[in-house]
């Protein structure tokens, strides 16, 4: 049976801690560009969820 | 006597294999397991006898007999319960469901068939009854021939054109052509789908057919058949190379795009013209008054 969180932010992994504020989402801090896609990339296989660009250097991860 | 049984024969024949010849026409739609087929045979032999028996019944006559034939006609019904059962278990362990419209759908069809046996093998007996053997055949192979037409229903050729479209993003955004599909966030992830995506317009004909592609459950339905005979690069807890089919909000035509692991775009447009025009989805606001107003 599938039970889990959809269709809400999982994680954010962001390079600059001060673009992201508040919420209840664990908030992943990455030194740089690589280790901020390697980041999401695992993130998004252990949750099951996709990764998506705000385009603002934060990146979240949800599940649909 | 004699004559009571050559008619039913010639009846429960007919029916027989109109049931046989409408189930191979099933395969694209509906996996071919082997217990299925000796089901839906078994089923169709029983419908094809009780149409085979009622001609003869009547005009013995033999009320009585006519009578329970109405009672076991009443058993076709569970057909589409049985159907739509089992598609919906099936449904929980799939990566691409079909969703429920099809699902409908096709339990329909599986218990509308058995009502043509019935008819076919009626018509058949009737014929055999009445009128001698060459009547029979003519009529068995009029009723096959119509179940056969007329079962077919419609496709998405009939309502839609399937032009090529060209996968690319917008920033993080993948759009086909000028249909928005989603956000992809990793580049390696935006790579892939630009290297082995295709991409695909549908284009509606008519107000109707934009009703109908308008439907989730006729979208689902097409993907489900692109993945089911091309596959797909999705895999559990993998979701971001899933297929998806997207509409222009302003025109209403869809963009699709899918990772097939047989990235073919002639074969795949003609797989989605291929796809049934699902009942429960189809559109008919041009039979409507104000729908043919409106579109005009």
């Amino acid at each position: 049976m599938d039970t889990g969180l959809k269709d809400i932010i999982l994680a954010i992994i962001t390079r600059e801690h001060d673009r992201v504020d508040g919420g209840a989402c664990p908030l992943f801090v990455a030194a740089s560009q690589e280790e901020q896609q390697k980041l999401s990339l695992l993130l998004a296989r252990i949750l099951a969820g996709t990764v998506h660009d705000l385009e603002n250097g934060v990146y979240i991860i949800t599940r649909h | 006597m004699e004559h009571h049984l050559v008619a039913i024969v010639w009846g429960i024949a007919a029916g027989f294999v109109d049931r046989w010849l409408m189930l191979r026409n099933d395969q694209r739609n509906y996996p071919t397991y082997p217990h299925g087929h000796l089901t839906h045979l078994s089923l169709g032999f029983i419908a094809a006898s009780l149409g085979a028996v009622a001609i003869p019944a009547i005009a013995k006559p033999d009320y009585v007999a006519v009578t329970f034939l109405v009672l076991a006609a009443q058993q076709f019904k569970d057909i589409r319960e049985m159907e739509r059962k089992t598609l919906d278990h099936l449904e929980k362990t799939k990566l691409i469901p079909r969703g429920s419209d099809y699902v409908e759908g096709i339990a329909r069809v599986f218990e509308a068939r058995n009502y043509l046996v019935i008819i076919t093998a009626m018509a058949t007996s009737a014929m055999a009854y009445w009128k001698g053997w060459p009547y029979a055949v003519a009529a068995a192979l009029l009723a096959i021939f119509f179940s056969l037409r007329f079962m077919r229903g419609s496709s998405i050729e009939d309502i839609a054109v399937v032009e090529s479209g060209q996968l690319h993003f917008d920033g993080s955004i993948l759009k086909v052509n000028d249909v928005i599909m989603m956000n992809v966030g990793l580049p390696q992830t935006r790579e892939k789908i630009l290297r082995e995506g295709i991409g695909l317009i549908i284009k509606p004909k008519d107000d109707d057919a934009r009703l109908t592609l308008d439907s989730p459950g006729q979208r689902m339905a097409i993907i489900h058949d692109l993945v089911s005979i091309l596959g797909s690069k999705v895999d559990i807890g993998e979701k971001e190379l899933k297929p998806l089919a997207r509409k222009n909000i302003d025109k209403g035509y869809l963009g699709l795009f899918m990772l097939a692991n047989e990235p073919d775009l002639e074969v795949m447009k003609r797989v989605i013209q291929k796809v049934p025009v699902l009942e429960s989805a189809r559109g008919t606001t041009l039979k409507t008054f104000y729908g043919r107003k409106a579109a005009d």
